[in-house]
């Protein structure tokens, strides 16, 4: 087994090395089927192993090198394959393997084509770390190497302002999260004196509780700031500038979920300090109804896209937060699959609208893009959470186990927020797909894309209908690891009310939305009342929240740095400058010296001479005498 | 009067100052040659009179050394000499400014 370990380990690293051999060459079709073979390679060796733990197999565990130890600090480069990674390593192969193939036809027309291997397979392998790594600094390693990748790829049209404004905004807000999440891991080595998972978990249980909500606290700021949880979300709004395949799998199906990883890699801890756990479930509660809120009334398709993610990461952690972490990961495995179709098809639009994001400009593509239509609003109902798709089946145990833990608030709170889910969801597909052809109005000529990449989404069309079969498999799988409990209401009746509740609830929403703006005829341009209105103009500004860091950070932080920059020039400069100016004008007023006239120069090297001769004499003296020296010098009372 | 190790030295010490007057003030390149002779061989005064006075033959090797150091210098600088003189015409310190920084 290990032998597929290290494949599904290494085969992404090869990959992106090897594209990375053609990135100043020109567009390579052979890069990318490569690349994304070796993927697909990953793939079917994360397969073998999920196959071998399904089975009941042993857990593999490897240590493949010492990679620090020194006194009591042992650090090895350690893998592990357990239910959990398992299960992540599943959904990252399967849908990186998937965008690397849509990709070869989605960055067909693009100049840095292999360039684009080469960052998305170096993701890849990061995130293999990231989930397979046995200890948190191996974790960590792979919490920054995604971070780095993702910042190529947001950036990856450099050209673009937007773009590089948006990767450096993602990496920022990133490192502010990491230094909480490396101060958790300090503490955790401090507290217990490993960093090994298999070491630490169990000796927290004997550590106070005070000390453990810190380690908890700290923890779970670097999981806000990887998986966008507020007050750290504006950035992934923003990293929608990146490519849309890098949107499907690294803002939406696997970087954005690592966060909600370490929670669950975490629950031995977060199962000890409820309290912290709660407020975890609280604001995921929040960011789930408050990114809703805000997809609401976008009028960017990716954005509408990306803020549903939030909102959907919010339920995961709430989920975590609730320890119902079985729950958690399988949301968050059933989420990849529709959410990354969702992108993907969101691509395919874009390709066929000449990069245009506004859905009011678009309306009744279904005629020219049957495919992605279909795929869409299969997509959309699955993250909408209707029966039988998978959405259904690893919501709605969200929802049941927030009822089932007496949490009638979160419970609420996630209830309303699968509402304006499917209304925001299907506004998007009735925009796009239905109603007149707005797009005539700019001389679009819209166009289906390539049928292989419609046949690389079609797994995960498959798994968005049918994921929720899985439940029960997955549920056995992770119980023993996870300490799962069943989150059965115990009432019959109350089950069925709630279901069908649910399922009328969030039905309505999508008719509602179909009704308004199935059949839309004009593009809105800014006239209308509601559009006018406060709670619009706050909803399409992002609560001002942007506003207030740019205003009330960003601005003041400027303003010191420029303060500060003075002092650096008065101060340190000067200083430095100073420096060398003593030097410069010394040589300068030498140079005279160096009249070139050999009589005057031998002068002066008699004049040196006998300066280094008295020096030394002086000093051998100073030496010879120094006991008496120092008694005259205290006699003086020096 | 017996002569002693001092009276060397002392010979020794009012050659190098000589020597070392001349290479300061001559401006005529073969008479700063002569110069360094003088401060040559002060020095290989004393390195033989210090081993005269210790009975060890270093110090008179050392100034067999010096004897032969010199006179290849002596040889190279008067063959350069020679060629300035035939370029220049003069063999004046004060016209060999070229190394001027």
């Amino acid at each position: 087994m290990e032998k597929y370990l290290y494949i599904a380990l290494f085969a992404p690293l090869v990959s992106s090395m090897f594209s990375a051999l053609f990135t100043n060459t020109p567009k390579k079709q052979f890069v990318g089927i490569i690349a994304s073979l070796l993927i697909f390679s990953a793939f079917v060796s994360s397969s073998i192993l999920l196959t071998h733990i399904l089975d009941g197999g042993d857990i593999v565990h490897v240590e493949m090198m010492t990679w620090m130890a020194t006194g009591n600090l042992y650090i090895p480069f350690g893998f592990v394959v357990d239910q959990i990674s398992v299960t992540m390593m599943m959904v990252v192969t399967l849908v990186s393997t998937i965008v690397h193939i849509y990709s070869i036809g989605y960055m067909d027309h693009d100049k840095g084509f292999n360039r684009f291997f080469a960052w998305l397979s170096a993701f890849v392998f990061s995130m293999m770390i990231l989930v397979m790594s046995d200890n948190f600094a191996g974790l960590f390693i792979g919490w920054e190497g995604v971070g780095l990748c993702s910042w190529g790829l947001i950036g990856f049209w450099f050209h673009k302002e937007v773009a590089t404004w948006a990767a450096n905004e993602a990496f920022i807000m990133n490192r502010i999260a990491d230094l909480g999440m490396l101060i958790g891991i300090f503490l955790v080595y401090w507290n217990t004196g490993s960093l090994q998972y298999d070491i630490a978990f169990p000796a927290m249980a004997h550590l106070d509780s005070a000390t453990l909500t810190w380690m908890g606290i700290f923890l779970f700021i670097g999981a806000m700031g990887k998986s966008a949880q507020f007050p750290l979300h504006t950035w992934l709004a923003d990293a929608m500038e990146g490519p849309t395949p890098v949107s499907a799998l690294i803002h939406a199906a696997t970087m954005v979920t690592a966060g909600v990883y370490l929670v669950i890699r975490s629950n031995e801890l977060y199962d000890l300090i409820p309290h912290v756990g709660l407020f975890i479930a609280s604001l995921g509660a929040f960011v789930a109804l408050f990114a809703a809120s805000m997809a609401l009334v976008n009028r960017d398709m990716k954005r509408i896209i990306a803020y549903s993610t939030l909102s959907q990461l919010g339920y995961m952690f709430a989920a975590a937060g609730l320890g119902a972490y079985w729950v958690a990961l399988f949301h968050l495995m059933a989420h990849a699959f529709f959410k990354a179709l969702l992108f993907l098809g969101a691509g395919n639009v874009m390709h066929a609208m000449h990069d245009e994001l506004d859905p009011f400009k678009m309306g009744g593509l279904k005629k020219v893009m049957k495919g992605t239509w279909i795929m869409m609003t299969i997509a959309s109902l699955a993250l909408a959470g209707i029966f039988p798709f998978a959405g259904f089946f690893s919501k709605d145990t969200i929802l049941e186990a927030a009822f089932a833990e007496h949490h009638m608030v979160i419970y609420g709170v996630l209830l309303f927020t699968a509402g304006l889910t499917a209304f925001y969801s299907f506004r998007l597909v009735a925009l796009i797909f239905h109603g007149e052809e707005r797009y005539k109005i700019f001389g679009i000529h819209p166009h289906e894309a390539y049928k292989f990449m419609l046949i690389a989404m079609s797994p995960l069309l498959f798994l968005a209908m049918i994921a929720g079969i899985f439940q029960t498999p997955f549920f056995e799988m992770v119980e023993e690891i996870l300490g799962a409990t069943e989150y059965h209401i115990h009432s019959h009746a109350t089950l069925l009310i709630m279901l069908v509740g649910t399922q009328m609830f969030v039905g309505l929403a999508i008719l509602y939305a179909y009704k308004k703006y199935a059949s839309w005829s004009s593009v809105p341009d800014g006239s209308s009342v509601i559009e006018n209105s406060f709670i619009y103009k706050l909803l399409y500004n992002q609560y001002y929240i942007p506003y207030g860091y740019e205003e009330y950070i960003v601005k003041p932080y400027n303003e010191l740095s420029a303060a500060l920059w003075e002092v650096d020039k008065k101060v340190v400069d000067a200083s430095v400058d100073g420096i060398a100016s003593i030097f410069y004008s010394a040589g300068e007023n030498t140079r005279d010296m160096q009249s070139g006239n050999l009589s005057t120069m031998l002068k002066w090297m008699v004049v040196g001479t006998v300066v280094l001769l008295s020096l030394a004499v002086v000093f051998g003296l100073a030496a010879r005498y120094s006991g008496e020296i120092m008694s005259i010098l205290s006699g003086l009372g020096v | 009067m017996e002569i002693g190790l001092n009276h060397y030295l002392i010979l020794s010490t009012i050659l190098f100052a000589i020597g070392l007057v001349g290479v300061m003030r001559r401006k005529n390149l073969l008479l700063l040659f002569f110069a360094t002779e003088i401060l040559l061989n002060s020095v290989n005064i004393a390195f033989a009179a210090i081993s005269h006075y210790y009975g060890d033959l270093t110090g008179q090797m050392f100034a067999f050394f010096v004897i032969a150091i010199a006179a290849s210098e002596i040889a190279v600088g008067l063959g350069l000499l020679i060629v300035w003189y035939k370029r220049h015409g003069n063999i004046d310190l004060e016209s060999m400014t070229s190394m001027r920084g």
